[in-house]
């Protein structure tokens, strides 16, 4: 294979056969819950995962989650064809412009009316659940299949952050309409708008965590998968017999990053760097917003008083440093 | 095709072109390219101005070719220089009738005024487009809206070149005219319209805002910002353009600014930007935007020009209201036309790149009695 067929960002080896179906159904294994569909195989799947798509295993709290995630779709996605008139045409050009706004700040935590936000609190008491069975799931997956629950945790992380965003701090700022709304352009100006109100999220240590969580886990996923990419001709992708009978991939591994670095992770180590990275990320962050309009209204204020706002010495304004002649305007004299 | 010899070495030396080729041309492609911009230069030139301390990040970025090629509209600006007035010579509002506003304008600059006013405003029309029995003669008559609604432009002309000074002249003379708006169109380009609620089914909070509209930018931000700062609220004053607490922790009150003015507010200083073709860097330091002492002098001129178009709305062109006929009026609410930021400054720093369109027009730069000729007459004795 010449370098270019095997350093591609598909994966290269895919395997189609007889859908595989898991263990037997029977009312004593608890590992042989009730699946369906029989499987089957696409190409395009497998460039990117696993080749088998089904059977799926639903149960009562997929079942509970996907209804209540449908509600939340549907009553959303319906308040934004209402918006326009149930123009269909308009609907796809406003799409991205469009959202289910939560309720003015005139409404407080009562209940607004369906079209001043009753309708976010109804879609987001959806969402709320649906999410929440969604974890049940997880949890009670790796329950099944006797793994540990670490998937499930790392998700709760993720929901602390969406629970902070959409619960926990409204109620303790004492209004719904401090909760995101539910649209593309509008929630990052939400996210935009939050930042400046509170002068400026940048100054907020927490969110400082988050992004160094953040961008540290992009780093590690990157090192990782490029290592293990790196390693695999001699057996790396099989990182778990590796941990335990550890072979030359592994070797090679750590090697490169010893001599490179002077340090190095474990076939195990770096799966829990991995993990806690993530994790981290929206703890701290969930923290940080958590704090924001509750216990620090002002943070860059904040950071002056805590001396890590530098000072700038030097003018503002473009007078001190050009005139408007060198930058379009007409030259004095002229006219 | 090819000679025997060539065949029987390429038989021989089976060798995979296609990688190396692609990597040659891959990395000769880039060289190429790096090579002509090295040699012709960068085709998308950009400029910038600083406008803060170094390491701020503090600069306004402009394309070259957009600086030079300049506001189109300048090059039509029409201006003449003043006739100086003569001892004991007759004055319009002497010789004509029904002469409101330009009655202390000697004969001769009125009608270079008059002629100028064409100029900017309907040099299509012509007179007939005020003053509808032209062709006869008869310029007195009020009988069309334009004329009445041109005195009243003229009357804010004046105010803002008297007294707005502050705003229109902050760095150097500029001033404006009735072309600062108009640029040859009887109705300016960058008028607006109260556009209340964008959004069907929705009331309040939700109804203003996530439609992509001309008044919001294409955002998908209020786009009742303009009405919402511009226009009086009910109680009389003007709603605060604050989204800020001034210390770390405070005490929430009702009524604290929140986040949905911050959206709004945002909305309105999008509208800002936009006006004058700058960011949001050329007024603050975005690190800090309530923070005056970091704030750039620009922030204080256009902080003025808030206030003075909250003035010129409710003084000039708000009492129009009833003059207009129903194609002028507003498509939502059937209001009269208002003006803002861009309805002058049309994309520029300076409403026509800081040209000085007021030098010769001491008629406009006076609210009442004679226009100060005084420049010409020195240059006339000399």
């Amino acid at each position: 294979m010449a370098y270019f067929e095997y350093q591609n960002i598909f994966t290269q080896v895919q395997v189609q056969g007889e859908p595989e179906a898991g263990m037997e159904f029977t009312d004593d294994n608890i590992l042989g819950g009730k699946r369906y569909g029989d499987g089957g195989f696409s190409t395009l799947a497998g460039w990117l995962g696993n080749a088998q798509l089904g059977p799926i295993y639903l149960g009562w709290a997929g079942l509970i989650s996907l209804a209540t995630g449908l509600a939340w779709f549907n009553i959303v996605g319906f308040n934004m064809l209402s918006q326009v008139d149930w123009s269909i045409p308009e609907f796809i050009r406003q799409l991205f412009w469009l959202a289910l706004e939560p309720p003015g700040p005139e409404h407080g935590l009562s209940m607004p009316p369906l079209n001043d936000g009753g309708w976010y609190i109804i879609s987001s008491f959806f969402l709320l659940i649906s999410v929440m069975f969604w974890w049940l799931r997880t949890y009670l997956l790796a329950v099944q299949h006797q793994m540990g629950k670490h998937i499930a945790w790392a998700f709760l992380a993720a929901i602390w952050l969406f629970l902070v965003l959409g619960l926990f701090r409204p109620i303790l700022m004492g209004s719904w309409s401090e909760a995101v709304p539910y649209g593309i352009f509008p929630h990052l100006d939400w996210t935009t708008a939050f930042s400046i109100r509170y002068g400026n999220l940048y100054y907020n240590p927490f969110h400082a965590l988050s992004i160094v969580f953040l961008y540290g886990s992009v780093l590690l996923f990157a090192m990782h998968g490029a290592t293990i990419l790196a390693v695999s001709r001699y057996g790396g992708d099989r990182e778990l017999e590796q941990i335990i009978d550890r072979g030359t991939a592994s070797e090679r591994a750590g090697l490169f990053w010893r001599w490179t670095m002077g340090f190095n992770a474990t076939m195990e180590g770096i799966h829990r760097w991995a993990w806690w990275f993530a994790v981290l990320t929206p703890i701290t962050g969930g923290i940080g917003i958590l704090l924001t309009g509750t216990v620090v209204d002002n943070w860059f204020i904040w950071a002056q008083e805590h001396n890590f706002a530098p000072d700038y010495l030097e003018p503002y304004g473009y007078e001190a440093y050009g005139s408007y002649e060198d930058f379009g305007g007409i030259a004095r004299g002229e006219e | 095709m090819f000679p025997k010899w060539f065949d029987k070495w390429n038989d021989d030396n089976p060798t995979n072109i296609f990688g190396p080729a692609i990597a040659v041309g891959a990395l000769g492609g880039a060289i190429f390219v790096a090579a002509m911009i090295v040699a012709w230069g960068q085709p998308y030139a950009t400029a910038a101005q600083q406008t803060g301390p170094r390491g701020t990040g503090m600069h306004v970025q402009e394309f070259v070719s957009d600086l030079e090629a300049g506001d189109p509209t300048v090059i039509d600006y029409y201006t003449d220089e003043p006739f100086v007035p003569e001892e004991g010579e007759e004055l319009a509002g002497d010789i004509y009738e029904n002469v409101q506003v330009l009655g202390d304008l000697t004969d001769a600059n009125f009608n270079r005024l008059m002629g100028a006013i064409t100029q900017w405003v309907a040099p299509e029309e012509g007179c007939t487009y005020c003053h509808a029995g032209a062709a006869d003669g008869n310029y007195a008559d009020d009988d069309l809206y334009t004329k009445v609604v041109a005195r009243n432009m003229l009357l804010m002309t004046r105010n803002i070149n008297v007294n707005w000074d502050a705003h229109v002249n902050a760095n150097y003379e500029v001033g404006v005219t009735c072309y600062t708006c108009h640029r040859g169109q009887p109705v300016p380009n960058n008028v607006w319209f109260r556009v209340g609620q964008v959004n069907s089914n929705a009331e309040g909070w939700p109804a203003i805002q996530n439609r992509a509209t001309m008044t919001s930018n294409f955002t998908s931000l209020p786009s009742d910002y303009l009405e919402h700062y511009l226009l009086e609220a009910e109680d009389g004053g003007y709603n605060q353009i604050a989204v800020h607490d001034l210390e770390s922790r405070v005490q929430q009150q009702p009524g604290d600014p929140l986040i949905q003015q911050t959206e709004r507010t945002y909305a309105f200083m999008n509208y800002f930007s936009n006006s004058l073709g700058v960011n949001c860097v050329f007024c603050h330091n975005s690190r800090a935007f309530y923070d005056g002492a970091q704030n750039t002098p620009q922030w204080g001129t256009a902080s003025l020009g808030i206030i003075m178009v909250q003035e010129m709305i409710s003084e000039y062109l708000l009492p129009l209201e009833d003059v207009y006929p129903e194609n002028r009026l507003g498509p939502v609410f059937g209001d009269a036309p208002l003006a803002a930021c861009r309805t002058c400054h049309q994309g520029y720093q300076q409403p026509m790149q800081g040209l000085n369109v007021i030098a010769n027009w001491p008629e406009l730069n006076v609210i009442d009695g004679p226009p100060d000729y005084s420049a010409w007459e020195e240059a006339a004795s000399e």
